[in-house]
């Protein structure tokens, strides 16, 4: 390769690694709250494939009405049928103090039920999948020609990396609400008695997860593919649960996962358009194989919040 | 101060079930304003649960509070820091990864943003202003019991507490702290805060209380300002007959010639990998009692540790019996015929389940038939123990819902039961009144003269001088000197433990 393709192509993987990584660090970040308050959420996949559908329903309605902030109309949706999958989540898991475990992996099959079902009955069977102009990529900062590859990203991209990874740090460290949320995460008992309402600071640290995962899930529908398929979230939701553990339950450490894992997909993927000689699915199966390897690296001693996996109950 | 005046808190009536068991039968409390209350009274009288319902940790099931003359509704702590009531509960409620001042502002702070420059202020100028020396930007988890102590009652000071509750908060106190912590109710007494002290140590509530009301099974038996009234009616009082006399005969050493257990140079490293341990020596024969005395955190916690197996030894050799188990780890410590009565009771018992379990958590597989865990056996078993050793709880109640008595019981019927030849127990009257003090040390005495050697690591010096044969006085991870009984006072002791020479 000469050196100017090898800088393009460098300029390209990392372009890809940032779409790819979007969606993975939504529902990271959104994890990482829930987790936090001492809550496993694992309807993280079930409402990433929920937002992703509702996200597109509602846009297709809304497109096919002939508005013109449909792809937005689509994106609220997607996040409201997000905070509602978490208010189920935490009625179940703070209220009722149920296995966490089990109250996430029901919300994930429901979701996915959910989806499958509302799927059929929006579009019926339809010989093509139906599709929707998603949204289109920009360049905010045009003027270098070489790294505008890299540059034309999505918005939802964009606030990803630039708003919502700083926000959050900002959120958990230099707010008294994060302060709270951290405390109710590694000792409710201690939160209680210092007068904190330890259910509704798990209400509201699930509520954001539902929110950031079903954004997460409506990334895929509404920007990367303009399309839904069953197969649209792909297990996303589990690496991302890994991740958090990678991360540490950290926002900033969340980001620099999502882009190892994004960067590995996106490595796999051109390698098989390259026509790399090695059989695909070793390809496919290379992301998985580096999140696990960093987790055993970077997961040993992890520091896992106080009351991970407890409901809180006074006697 | 006279009586018609407004009670800063007022409870009347109060009655709280838990299951069966009925902690709090219709109990009236008074407490007046810039007065330091005792609240008296044996195991499981129900003190600790009358605080928490006015700390709104439980929910009454009947009766009212009013606070400075007003009705009251305490649902939760909330509410009663709202009403300016505070509590240090027996057992801390802190963020231990956190910071000090995270730990205080933690829930009052109503902004959004997160000053901690500013708080970290505050919490100094509130530390100084009550003599509580404290750093503000210290991690809980680093700090001693006493220090922690302090974060608590500075943090239910910085939330404007006029009533401060103290749930036995000198159990986890060094004699020097405890002067501490009573300057500082002084302090507080003379600002016009009530607190309620609850002890057991009766020469602390003479000395420190204004009023002490006494509690028998549920109920109050009476009230009465501290200095009409001498230790002997308190303690009368409490148990509801005369007490036996505290000091009892010595029985005669049956100490035996050969070592059970022996210690050669034994160095090991603390939690935070610094020298805890320091090339250590120490015999203990067969039938006789070593008392380890030293002030909190000169390696104690350490020393235990290491016999039971379960902190590895970095040089030295530990030997039960003659048979090496150096970094041999727990099991075969026990197989080797060490039995453990630990420093903190809440560590050693699984909280959730029940008693049947606890007592045979360390044996297990002796109750298991073809893989399965065989319940009949395990509650004969328990319900042998209870008889045996007198333990109000029955064989399913989970062992978290025990008063601090009854589960030191069922430790210690767990360990002895076994006839262990070597016991490592540490601070075993801690938190205990007075009759289940008096039950443990006669169940220790009884070990020893059955034979078995019994190192007894405590930091209540009278304990030490009532139980041991010999002393030894560990210093900087040092046993100092070894004194025999006979020859060890309380000067010598206190000067050895400060680290002087003789
Ligand atoms: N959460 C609970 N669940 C069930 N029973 C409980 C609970 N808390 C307390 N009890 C029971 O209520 C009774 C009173 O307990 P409480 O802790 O109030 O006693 P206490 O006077 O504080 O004793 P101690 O001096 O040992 O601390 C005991 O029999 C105890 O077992
Ligand atoms: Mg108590």
């Amino acid at each position: 390769m000469s050196e100017a393709s090898l800088l393009a192509f460098l300029v390209g993987l990392l372009a890809a690694t940032l779409r790819v990584a979007t969606p993975l660090l939504y529902a990271t970040i959104g994890e990482v709250y829930s987790e936090r308050s001492g809550v496993l959420n694992l309807g993280i996949e079930g409402v990433m494939f929920l937002g992703a559908f509702v996200g597109f329903a509602a846009a297709a309605q809304a497109e096919a009405a002939g508005w013109g902030a449909y792809l937005w109309v689509g994106l609220v949706a997607a996040m409201i049928s997000g905070l509602l999958m978490a208010l189920l989540m935490a009625l179940l898991s703070v209220t009722l103090g149920l296995n966490q475990h089990v109250a996430g992996l029901g919300i994930t099959l429901l979701c996915t039920g959910l989806a499958m079902f509302g799927f059929r009955l929006v579009f019926g069977e339809r010989p093509v999948l139906p599709r929707i102009s998603p949204f289109s990529q920009l360049n905010p900062f045009p003027g270098t020609p070489i790294l505008d590859p890299l540059l034309n990203q999505y918005l939802l991209t964009y606030l990803a990396f630039l708003v919502l990874v700083p926000a959050s740090v900002w959120v958990l460290y230099h707010s008294n609400f994060g302060l709270q949320l951290r405390a109710v995460g590694e000792n409710p008992e201690a939160a209680d008695a210092a007068g904190i309402n330890v259910f509704r600071i798990r209400y509201a640290a699930l509520a954001i997860s539902g929110v950031l995962m079903a954004l997460g899930g409506a990334f895929l529908s509404l920007a990367q593919l303009g399309a839904f398929s069953p197969g649209i979230v792909a297990g996303r939701g589990w690496v991302c649960i890994a991740l958090v553990i990678f991360a540490r339950w950290d926002p900033l450490r969340a980001m620099f996962g999502a882009l190892l894992f994004g960067g590995m997909f996106a490595l796999q993927l051109r390698l098989q358009t390259q026509g790399f000689q090695l059989p695909y699915e070793v390809l496919l199966a290379l992301p998985y194989l580096v999140t696990i390897l960093a987790l055993a690296v970077a997961g040993r001693h992890a520091p896992y919040p106080g009351a991970y996996l407890k409901p809180y109950r006074r006697e | 101060m006279t009586t018609d005046e407004v009670p800063a808190v007022r409870m009347r009536g109060i009655w709280k079930r838990f299951g069966t068991v009925v902690a709090n039968r219709g109990v009236d409390f008074d407490l007046r304003p810039g007065e330091i209350h005792a609240l008296l009274g044996e195991n499981g009288a129900g003190k600790s649960t009358l605080m928490r319902i006015l700390y709104g940790l439980y929910r009454a099931d009947a009766g009212t509070i009013a606070v400075n003359g007003a009705p009251a509704t305490i649902r939760s702590p909330h509410d009663a820091i709202a009403h300016g009531i505070g509590m240090v509960t027996q057992h801390f409620a802190l963020v231990s990864p956190m910071t000090v001042t995270e730990n205080v502002i933690l829930g009052c702070d109503q902004r959004i943003r997160l000053d901690l420059k500013a708080a970290q202020q505050q919490v100094s100028a509130a530390a100084d202003r009550v003599g509580l020396s404290i750093d503000p930007r210290a991690l809980v988890k680093d700090l001693s019991v006493g220090q922690r102590q302090r974060v608590e009652i500075l943090k239910a000071l910085y939330r404007q507490a006029r009533v401060l509750i103290l749930d036995e908060p000198t159990a986890v106190l060094v004699p020097q702290e405890v002067e501490q912590l009573f300057a500082t109710l002084r302090r507080l007494r003379q600002e016009g805060v009530s607190v309620v002290f609850i002890s057991h140590k009766l020469h602390e509530v003479m000395q420190i209380t204004d009023r002490v009301t006494v509690m028998r099974a549920g109920e109050v038996v009476g009230a009465a300002e501290t200095s009409r009234v001498t230790p002997t009616d308190l303690a009368r009082m409490m148990v509801g007959r005369p007490t036996i006399g505290v000091i009892k005969p010595r029985t005669i050493s049956a100490a035996q010639p050969q070592a059970a257990l022996q210690l050669e140079g034994v160095s090991a490293r603390n939690n935070k990998g610094l020298p805890a341990l320091r090339n250590l020596s120490l015999e203990v024969r067969a039938g006789e009692i070593l008392g380890v005395a030293g002030v909190a955190g000169n390696g104690q916690t350490e020393l235990a540790q290491v016999i039971e197996g379960v902190r590895p030894v970095t040089s030295g050799r530990l030997l039960v019996c003659g048979q090496d188990i150096t970094n041999a780890g727990p099991r075969r410590a026990m197989d080797a015929g060490v039995g453990r009565i630990p420093e903190d009771r809440h560590e050693s018992v699984v909280g959730a389940m029940s008693v049947a379990y606890n007592m045979a958590l360390e044996h297990l597989d002796e109750f298991t038939r073809s893989g399965l865990i065989d319940r009949r056996r395990l509650r004969q078993h328990a319900e042998r123990l209870i008889g045996q050793y007198q333990i109000r709880a029955r064989p399913d109640d989970p062992i978290r819902t025990l008063s601090g008595g009854n589960m030191q019981k069922v430790i210690l019927a767990r360990v002895l039961d076994r006839n262990p030849r070597v016991i490592v127990v540490s601070q075993p009257t801690r938190g205990l009144d007075v009759a289940a003090t008096e039950y443990v040390r006669g169940k220790l005495v009884e070990q020893r003269q059955k034979g078995a050697a019994i190192l007894l690591i405590s930091e209540d010096l009278d304990e030490i001088l009532e139980l041991s044969d010999r002393i030894a006085v560990i210093y900087e991870g040092e046993i100092r000197q070894i004194l025999d009984a006979g020859e060890a006072t309380l000067e010598a002791l206190g000067l050895l433990m400060a680290g002087l020479r003789r």
